[in-house]
């Protein structure tokens, strides 16, 4: 009974997230004309360097990722703090069904949309630059992708509790982290280029990793990878792990201080 | 008939950070040992000017706020422990409520809703759909959320709050902010929907002392964070007898202090309409209206009606706060 409510509860609160693309075109400009803008800049430099053809494909992934990135920051952990302020958090921590479910909806409705947003990217990129695109393993490809998504969104999920503890302070956080981690994931390089230990530090956000392993799965013999591929498939399991429980204890612990503090009703 | 709610020396403060209102930094307290019961079939007021601790109350009893001390139960749950069991039983719904997502329609925002419950998608949406019908809503089904009037917006909200058929209903302020027509029609149903289900209650908050009179049938009067009455609101009326109650209309009056100094006038309110002067007169005995007549003559003023009135629960209010609950709600906001 509690499996099928909380199932029933994740599909309620992903159906938002993918009718809302249907229904809010403005993602087309956001999600796609924007990452395409970046992604046509980095194109045009690395031609004309007469870069190896691969630089192109390179870039198309990262612009790609910038979508799941943005999602994440302003979908996943800015969300919480959005939903105190429509009064939707009170109706959600009310029912009986719990917070988790609710997160994960959100976090499954994030990840078929911007799948979707991703895939046009890489698509319109392709189309455009008639870059290569040959994938050495799918199972592994899929692997690293799926591992991806649960770190990336594990990261989301904890970030929603945390930044609804800081308030407006949230904000200002999400919008330091977003150009930074474009440039320390290596969204338009490969990630090595910074050195081996700014990548293992920016490993912590899971799409320096991922991407990275999506990379080596796609250009075996070109890309200098960061880790050899199982290292980072298994550096992206513990994230996803690391993340995914971090974010549930944060959301109890969320939970009880605001119906210890009264920190989701009032304002003292 | 048995408690539905119950609460027991109920006590909630707040810390609160050192500012310049709050220079001392000294804990609010916004319930100061509430003791209350709520019977199965009840609809129950809670009236009280801002800030009298009726939302604390409410957050309280459907566990979105822990109680400092004492305790209270719901359908026999207790809702520091047992939150997920008063979860199941429960539906809050606020008056101004924004909640859901507008880019949803009526009818999917109230199926996302459901979901929260477990209720499997075909009955929420007959359910979805007979409740729309009663409020008059299902014509606007297809309708984005965002597009929705504030009246139509808290019937979606009244239904949203019935979907999941909750033993015990909660309602702050429902009405606030509605047209008279949108109001009338969520009072009507509310009684409708308790006049069904004798098994179910509704706890609800009004700052409408018509409201808590037309629909409840007992009122808790609340006032900084304590219970000061709790009957119905006729024996509450009562309570108040002894006096005599007068509307009187009179040509436009500059103050109307030289009334409360005649012998036998308990208390005056004026208020200006359609440029006269209103005043509504609480008096020791009927007599004493003689006197209020001979002084607003000696003023040169005409009266323009005359009215000996049955007290209401606003004159209740007053007699057990000292006040009306406008001024009460001036006071609490200009602390």
């Amino acid at each position: 009974m509690r499996l099928q409510r909380a199932w029933y509860a994740i599909r309620g609160r992903a159906y938002p997230r993918t009718v809302g693309a249907a229904r809010e075109p403005s993602w087309i400009f956001y999600d796609l004309a924007l990452p395409i803008l970046g992604v046509f800049a980095f194109v045009f430099v690395y031609r004309a360097l007469d870069a190896p053809a691969q630089f192109t494909s390179y870039v198309i992934m990262g612009g790609a990722t910038i979508a799941f990135w943005m999602n994440v920051m302003w979908n996943m952990a800015a969300q919480f703090y959005w939903e105190k302020h429509q009064g939707n958090l009170e109706l959600y921590m009310m029912a009986p069904c719990g917070l988790v479910p609710i997160l994960l909806g959100m976090a499954w409705g994030g990840m078929l949309a911007t799948t979707v947003r991703a895939a046009v990217v890489v698509a319109v990129g392709i189309l455009l630059f008639k870059a290569p695109l040959a994938v050495s393993s799918w199972p592994l490809f899929v692997l690293i992708f799926t591992l991806g998504l649960i770190a990336l969104y594990g990261l989301g999920m904890f970030f929603s509790s945390l930044f609804l503890l800081w308030g407006r302070e949230a904000w200002h956080m999400v919008s330091l982290l977003q150009e930074p981690v474009y440039l320390v994931s290596g969204f338009y390089f490969p990630v090595r280029a910074l050195g081996l230990w700014v990548g293992m530090a920016a490993s912590i956000i899971p799409i320096t990793l991922a991407l990275d392993g999506l990379r080596q799965v796609m250009f075996p013999s070109f890309h200098p990878g960061l880790l050899p591929v199982r290292w980072e498939v298994l550096g992206l399991a513990a994230l996803a792990v690391l993340f995914v429980v971090l974010a549930l204890r944060m959301l109890r612990f969320m939970e009880r201080l605001a119906r210890q503090e009264g920190r989701l009703s009032f304002r003292w | 008939m048995s408690a539905a709610i119950e609460t027991q020396d109920l006590v909630r403060t707040f810390r609160v950070r050192r500012s310049k209102q709050s220079p001392s930094g000294a804990p609010v307290v916004a319930l100061d040992g509430v003791t209350l019961e709520v019977q199965r079939g009840e609809i129950f007021g809670l009236l009280g000017p801002n800030g009298a601790g009726k939302t604390t109350l409410i957050k309280i009893l459907v566990t979105l706020l822990l109680p400092t001390a004492g305790r209270a139960v719901v359908e026999g749950f207790d809702v520091r422990t047992q939150a997920q069991q008063v979860r199941e039983r429960i539906s809050m719904v606020s008056g101004g409520e924004h909640s859901g997502y507008g880019l949803l329609t009526v009818r999917e925002q109230l199926w996302m809703f459901s979901q929260f419950y477990g209720i499997p998608t075909g009955e929420a949406l007959s359910r979805i759909d007979r409740l729309l019908q009663v409020v008059g809503l299902f014509e606007e089904r297809h309708r984005k959320v965002q597009q929705l009037s504030t009246g139509m917006r808290q019937k979606m909200n009244l239904v949203r709050g019935l979907v999941s058929d909750p033993r015990v209903l909660f309602f702050d302020e429902p009405t606030v902010g509605l047209d008279v027509g949108a109001a009338r029609d969520i009072r009507a149903y509310i009684r409708t929907w308790i006049a069904d289900r004798s098994d179910r209650t509704i706890l609800l908050t009004t700052h409408y002392m018509s409201e808590a009179e037309e629909l409840c049938d007992r009122v808790a009067i609340i006032h900084k964070g304590k219970i000061i009455a709790c009957d119905s609101p006729a024996q509450l009326k009562r309570a108040t007898s002894g006096g005599a109650y007068f509307v009187l209309n009179t040509e436009r009056l500059d103050g109307a202090d030289f009334l409360r100094r005649i012998p036998g006038v308990s208390r005056v309110d004026s208020a200006e309409r359609d440029g006269h002067t209103e005043l509504r007169l609480q008096l020791a005995e009927d007599g004493a209206i003689a006197g209020v007549v001979t002084a607003l003559t000696q003023q040169g003023r005409r009266i323009l009606q005359l009215q000996k009135v049955e007290p209401t629960l606003e004159d209740a209010f007053v007699t057990l706060v000292g006040q009306r609950l406008e001024e009460a709600d001036q006071e609490a906001g200009g602390a």
